[in-house]
């Protein structure tokens, strides 16, 4: 049997110029490969390496001694043993990450993401899905759709990819059964519709002996086609749909060699563009034309999506990473807020209320989430109430952002729709996000612009506005001291105001209890209206427990540079507790209250803070002093 | 993303993508430079990426003063040409020890390379290394990130690495932390050949073949590159036409008997060969099986 896909050595050794210049002119389709850890998913991707003759020789040597020694296909290749790279895994005969395999046809280039089909398919696969226009969704002929197949289907969707394959594999096994094929097809095809997957191509295989892999097989007379590989070769790669999408370009960088060139570079997201084109610059909205594409080949005619290029403008606009330059007649959107369907990628639980960095396209914005409307069961597409989301779990959500970003829906645009969110302190990347739409609110309520701005009124009272953040436990000492600075800075002739925990939890916070979600409300408003006071120009004095390091570095990211002032009054818990001048540690240890911070809630300590006040070796007056010296000198 | 682009386009655009996204968080990035083929690509990429400015990095050239002499010319003439700075770093210790590939095997790659990366990388303070490394070398690379993230001793931990979502890349990183950066992981070796035919790249002389003086040991083809190489008794240099499929110090990269001497000579060769790249390599094979996994967990790149 000769294979129609791969008679190319005749002409590489014949007349390798007419084969490069055949081959320069490939197109490139990514794809994904999702299955269960036995459903052959690994022996697949082995599969179209070694019959595209991307294995060699001494690849081929080192795999048949490893199949002898640990695989499981007895005296045969186990194939699945190419693919499985890290060393703990092919102990444990799983693949646990995501890994890219590469290989050509005649026709395209390939990119495989191979993802892991145990319980932590989630995060994986939608990472490997992000990057892939076509998925193959693998089944055990013998098994049929099972739950999983159920959940890749729904998260190759999820993702947005257009290009579904049912490979029903191990066909060998059920005696090439043209009954067993259409009976697993019809059932997927009730399934698909179900979710919404319009069409896919169902194709009956044997990844292990080879059949309908690149060729047709004779074992399956009944198949007309198309083999795997044909399918791969000619499945259209830009859909429709996206031609004549208005023109996209992201900023990454601004361009400036010298003073006589500012150029703005970028991957172009959607649509074209060429010199003399009207854009308009987001979010800000100013609009001016193209004046060239610069490349070091030199300048293009026209840019199309998917071409990194750096244009200049005909005028001298405000322009700088992050912004979107956009066809003008066809802006996109800019919002703070938004309905999105999160997918939680981290081991710690989301937490409601929380600001995570939000990265779109080249926007990083500070961005809080909401508790889940509802959580999506993915092996049963239930919608389950849940108060947050934990590793692997997705759910939507309404999210807001600190400042405005530009953005498109997710299924029009995933480029700017498509989003992460990265945890401030340890800087993982926890959640992946695809944005539905704005909400109306956002829309709506606009800042209004005042005449008199907070360094007029600040210079009015001859005083430069500050937040002194007092944090430390319950018990050391912060009120006290916090108290005696204000004391001195009127007597000072300094305007001040001391926002004291307990004060305002009979007022403003009245509604808030001490959960975790609570406590980071809590601190949310005393952040808010400490910024709204020291926009009128006052010297803010705050003494809260406030024991997450999140919630004070959003504090501090409310306000100007330099503003945000952490002072830690560190006292040991020991001598916090002996002198529990509430009597609230004695409650707390026998059990009557709930979530206190040492006792049974945690406390995470200032790492910089810009104040360190040891109550041990020092006196409230004294220590006092120091914060006015500090803060005045 | 339209079919008009050819792979070549896709995979251009995407690694200039990545290097300008690393301008916006890096505070003090380098390109790291070792002269071969994929290191010749990367180099032409930024100066795609950022021109008409020039790439806004140094190139950092880790030797181990055992490279080939026509390595050290190309590197020279590159540096010239893009008009960036090169910074070239040799491991003192490893200098004042006179340590060498013919006397101490394993520790030469560790301590001019693995050593030698990471104190070039600290004495520079460098937060954002990029370096050339492909997804199709080797297995352990099959599941790299693009944005590789390193703890402060340098060290890579399976299990930390970020996960990747198109192409959003988290480069937010602790003081003392730092990232490498592998641009071209998507390229394959085809890809780079055709690339380098495509854009003219100018790429070492010894990729080509010619007549080399070589000696036959351990089923290897060396070259006799300087006369540091120390002949066993009955050894003699015997011209042959050889090329080499990648580069490094020359005595532990093994040539191959070649006729190539033309890029598209070169390519028919690599097409219709049967051994994989990294095979003329001594360094993956010490210490068995998942021997380069360990040593990315020590820091090599």
């Amino acid at each position: 049997m000769t294979d129609p896909v791969y008679v190319t050595d005749a002409l590489i050794a014949e007349d390798i110029d007419a084969y490069l210049a055949g081959h320069e002119k490939k197109s490139l389709l990514r794809f994904i490969t999702c299955g269960s850890v036995d459903d052959g998913k690994s022996t697949l991707i082995g599969r179209l390496l070694y019959d595209s003759k991307m294995i060699f020789e001494d690849q081929l040597a080192a795999l048949e001694a490893d199949s002898k020694r640990v695989g499981t296909q007895g005296q045969d290749i186990d194939f699945a043993l190419l693919v499985d790279g890290l060393a703990a895994e092919r102990e444990q005969g799983i693949t646990i990450d995501v890994a890219y395999r590469f290989f050509t046809t005649e026709k395209r280039k390939f990119i495989v993401a191979d993802t892991p089909g145990h319980e932590q398919y989630t995060r994986n696969m939608v990472t490997g899905a992000s990057t892939a226009d076509l998925a193959v969704i693998l089944i055990d002929a013998r098994k049929g759709v099972l739950t999983q197949t159920r959940r890749h289907s729904f998260l190759a969707h999820l993702i947005g990819i257009k290009h579904i394959v049912l490979a029903v594999n191990k066909m060998d096994l059920v005696g090439y059964d043209k009954a067993v094929f259409d009976r697993i097809s019809l059932a997927y095809r009730a399934f698909a519709s179900e979710i919404g997957i319009t069409s896919f191509t169902a194709i009956p295989i044997s990844g292990f002996k080879g059949d309908n892999i690149t060729a047709l097989s004779d074992n399956t007379p009944w198949f007309n086609g198309p083999a795997l590989i044909e399918h791969l070769e000619n499945v259209e790669i830009g859909s429709a749909a996206d031609e004549g999408k208005p023109f996209r370009l992201p900023v990454q960088w601004v361009n400036r060699p010298n003073l006589d060139f500012r150029g703005f570079s970028g991957q172009i997201a959607s649509g074209k563009v060429a010199p003399g084109d009207a854009i308009r610059i987001l979010p800000s909205g100013k609009t001016t034309t193209v004046e060239r594409i610069v490349t070091l080949d030199g300048d293009l005619d026209e840019g199309v999506a998917g071409q990194s290029v750096t244009l200049t403008l005909a005028d001298e606009v405000d322009c700088s990473r992050g912004d979107v330059i956009a066809a003008a007649d066809a802006p996109p959107e800019t919002a703070d807020q938004f309905e999105a369907t999160l997918v939680w990628m981290a081991d710690e639980a989301m937490i409601p209320g929380r600001a995570y960095w939000l990265k779109l396209a080249t926007q990083s914005v500070s961005a809080t989430v909401q508790a889940p409307k509802y959580e999506i069961n993915v092996n049963t597409l239930d919608h389950l109430a849940a108060k947050t989301l934990d590793l692997n779990g997705i759910g939507v959500v309404e999210l807001s952002t600190d400042k405005p970003i530009t953005f498109e829906a997710y299924g029009d645009n995933p480029t700017l729709g498509g989003f992460i969110l990265i945890d401030k302190l340890t800087n993982a990347t926890v959640a992946a996000g695809m944005l539905h739409f704005s909400l109306r609110r956002a829309q709506n309520v606009h800042w209004q612009a005042t005449d008199i701005d907070r360094d007029m009124r600040a210079s009015l009272k001859n005083q430069r506005p500050a937040l002194l953040w007092f944090t430390g436990l319950s018990g050391s000492g912060k009120s006290t001291i916090a108290n005696l600075v204000e004391k001195k800075l009127h007597r000072m002739n300094r305007h001040s105001f001391l926002l004291d925990g307990d004060n305002v939890r009979h007022g403003l916070n009245r509604d808030l209890g001490f959960t975790e979600a609570d406590r980071i409300e809590n601190i949310r408003r005393v952040g808010e209206v400490a910024r709204l006071m020291s926009d009128a120009g006052l010297i803010v004095i705050t003494a809260f427990i406030s024991p997450f390091r999140a919630e004070r570095e959003m504090v501090r990211s409310m306000l100007p540079e330099g503003e945000f002032i952490e002072i830690f009054i560190d006292t040991p818990l020991a001598e916090a507790e002996r002198r529990d001048v509430k009597g609230l540690y004695k409650k707390a240890r026998s059990g009557q209250l709930k979530n206190f911070t040492g006792i049974d809630s945690p406390y995470e300590a200032p790492e910089h803070p810009e104040i360190h006040i040891d109550t041990t070796a020092m006196t409230p007056d004294a220590a006092a002093d120091l914060i006015i010296d500090r803060l005045l000198g | 993303m339209t079919d008009t682009l050819t792979h070549l386009d896709r995979l251009e655009a995407e690694s200039i993508h990545i290097m300008r996204e690393v301008m916006a968080d890096a505070a003090k990035p380098v390109m790291l430079y070792s002269v071969g083929k994929d290191s010749a690509v990367m180099l032409h990429l930024a100066r795609k990426a950022f021109y008409p400015s020039p790439p806004p990095f140094p190139l950092l050239h880790v030797d181990t003063t055992w490279k080939f002499q026509a390595m050290y010319e190309l590197r020279d003439r590159m540096a010239r040409e893009s008009g960036m700075e090169l910074l070239v770093y040799q491991n003192p210790e490893a200098k004042a020890r006179g340590i060498n590939p013919f006397d101490h095997g394993p520790l030469h790659t560790d301590m001019w390379k693995t050593e030698g990366l990471k104190q070039a990388l600290d004495l520079h303070g460098f937060d954002v290394a990029f370096g050339g490394a492909r997804r199709d070398e080797e297995k352990s690379r099959a599941k790299e990130r693009i944005f590789s993230f390193r703890t402060a001793t340098h060290g890579w931990d399976p299990k930390k690495q970020r996960p990747e979502l198109w192409n959003l890349y988290n480069a937010r990183k602790a003081k003392g932390e730092s990232i490498r950066v592998f641009p071209i992981s998507n390229w394959t070796e085809l890809d780079i050949w055709q690339y380098i035919a495509r854009e003219n790249i100018p790429i070492v002389p010894l990729y080509f073949a010619a007549p080399r003086p070589t000696v036959e040991r351990d089923g290897l083809l060396l070259m006799v590159d300087d006369d540091r190489f120390p002949l066993l008794p009955g050894e003699v240099p015997v011209d042959r036409s050889v090329r080499f499929r990648t580069l490094g110090c020359y005595p532990l990269t093994g040539a191959v008997e070649s006729e190539a001497k033309t890029l598209s000579e070169v390519i028919q060769e690599m097409l219709l060969t049967t051994t994989s790249e990294r095979q003329g390599r001594i360094i993956d094979k010490d210490g068995g099986d998942a021997s380069m996994e360990k040593k990315k967990q020590e820091g090599y790149f």
